[in-house]
């Protein structure tokens, strides 16, 4: 369970419900617009409780075509496969995914696929799991290491934005893009029943 | 006592291909793409030379992309051994127009003719009809090839064929190993659409 950083923490709703467009915790719903925008049919992960509303939401989404996977790894043959097809998709993957990921992203590097993927953060800002520590400390590095461009959020307003930035080099330029989003909007997991 | 398997490879890939019509092919590294390339280059091959475990995974998101085209992966036991949990992705997906072959020869054959953990008696058509594959079988000898290929071009999929083969090496045929053109020529040939703004 991934709780909103005291910091940010807001009313989610403006009383009637409706959610809006200033809430820290809108960023899930902004970055479904994006992925919209960009015509993101393919929509591979392997859950993770920061992108549990963005799952959601491509989940009950008709056009989107949602495919869960064993290991992150699949999702870049996956998504090279549907761009060979004429299809744009999005891997989406916590920090510790990073790490599983490594000699696959040859594919996407050699043959110039379009390559978007967002990933929530462990191990980087306040974690309780010691175990998370390793990955997500090395997960940027490791991207840039591969080819990967690397864009980093730490403010949930920025998160859409960013991602509408990666889509664009991603899909016109046959790159790829690694949105990463921070423990410091996200929240550490504590490990605390019933908080 | 396993029986002994007859089949050779290149021939039995010859003979599969020949039936292909405009069915997308994607190969797994080392022998598999050789004995594709051998069978005759073609645009709607798309070979992998590397990303070792990613022939099941680029099948599928080529299958889901393309639902009224057939995909063909074939590939070999050690690529899919490394990608197994890519199996029961396809199962839960459950593409109907994807077919997998696994040349199967027990042997890592890019690296010294190691055996693979099929030699041991892991049967990739149990894994995949486990998973929940809609058909499997396995074929080893050269008669038995015939009956086979009708399941991978008609068959309602997923499909997951072994071919259990000799482990007599065969020679190099060696495609183009050029990433973005393999990949832009196929998208071309498949989406007929220049790729930029695309």
């Amino acid at each position: 369970m991934t709780r909103p950083n005291p910091e940010h923490s807001r009313s989610d709703d403006a009383g009637n419900g409706a959610v809006v467009a200033s809430d820290v915790r809108n960023w899930p719903n902004l970055i479904f617009q994006k992925l919209r925008e960009f015509g993101i049919r393919h929509v591979t992960y392997v859950p993770d409780s920061g992108h549990a509303r963005l799952i959601e939401l491509c989940q009950a989404a008709a056009d989107m075509e949602p495919t869960v996977l064993t290991t992150e790894e699949e999702g870049i043959g996956i998504l090279a496969g549907a761009w060979l097809g004429g299809e744009r998709g999005v891997l989406l993957m916590q920090s510790s995914g990073v790490g599983n990921c490594i000699n696959t992203l040859s594919l996407a590097k050699v043959c110039g696929f379009p390559l978007l993927m967002i990933v929530t953060m462990r191990g980087e800002w306040g974690e309780a799991n010691p175990w998370q520590v390793p990955m997500g400390q090395t997960a940027a590095s490791s991207l840039r290491l591969a080819g990967v461009i690397v864009y980093e959020v730490t403010d949930a307003d920025a998160a859409a934005p960013t991602v509408e930035a990666a889509a664009r080099i991603a899909f016109n330029g046959g790159q790829m893009v690694a949105v990463l989003l921070s423990q410091r909007m996200l929240g550490a997991k504590l490990f605390q029943e019933g908080r | 006592m396993k029986e002994q398997s007859t089949l050779p490879r290149r021939s039995a890939i010859a003979r599969i291909l020949a039936k292909r019509g405009d069915t997308l092919v994607v190969t797994g590294l080392g022998s598999p793409t050789y004995d594709c390339a051998a069978a005759g280059d073609h645009p709607l091959n798309f070979y992998l030379w590397g990303a070792m475990g990613s022939a099941v995974t680029v099948g599928l998101g080529l299958a889901l992309a393309q639902p009224k085209r057939r995909v063909l992966v074939i590939t070999g036991d050690g690529e899919m051994l490394m990608g197994l949990g890519a199996l029961a992705t396809v199962a839960v997906k459950r593409p109907n127009n994807l077919a997998i072959v696994v040349i199967d020869n027990e042997r890592y054959g890019e690296t010294g003719m190691q055996r693979t953990h099929t030699s041991a008696g892991v049967d990739l058509a149990g894994v995949a009809l486990t998973c929940g594959f809609r058909q499997t079988a396995t074929v080893r000898q050269p008669d038995e090839l015939d009956d086979a290929v009708p399941l991978l071009y008609t068959a309602e999929g997923p499909v997951v064929l072994v071919l259990k083969v000799s482990s007599a090496r065969d020679p190099l045929v060696l495609p183009p190993w050029d990433g973005a053109l393999l990949k832009s020529r196929f998208r071309q040939a498949v989406v007929g659409t220049p790729i930029a703004g695309a």
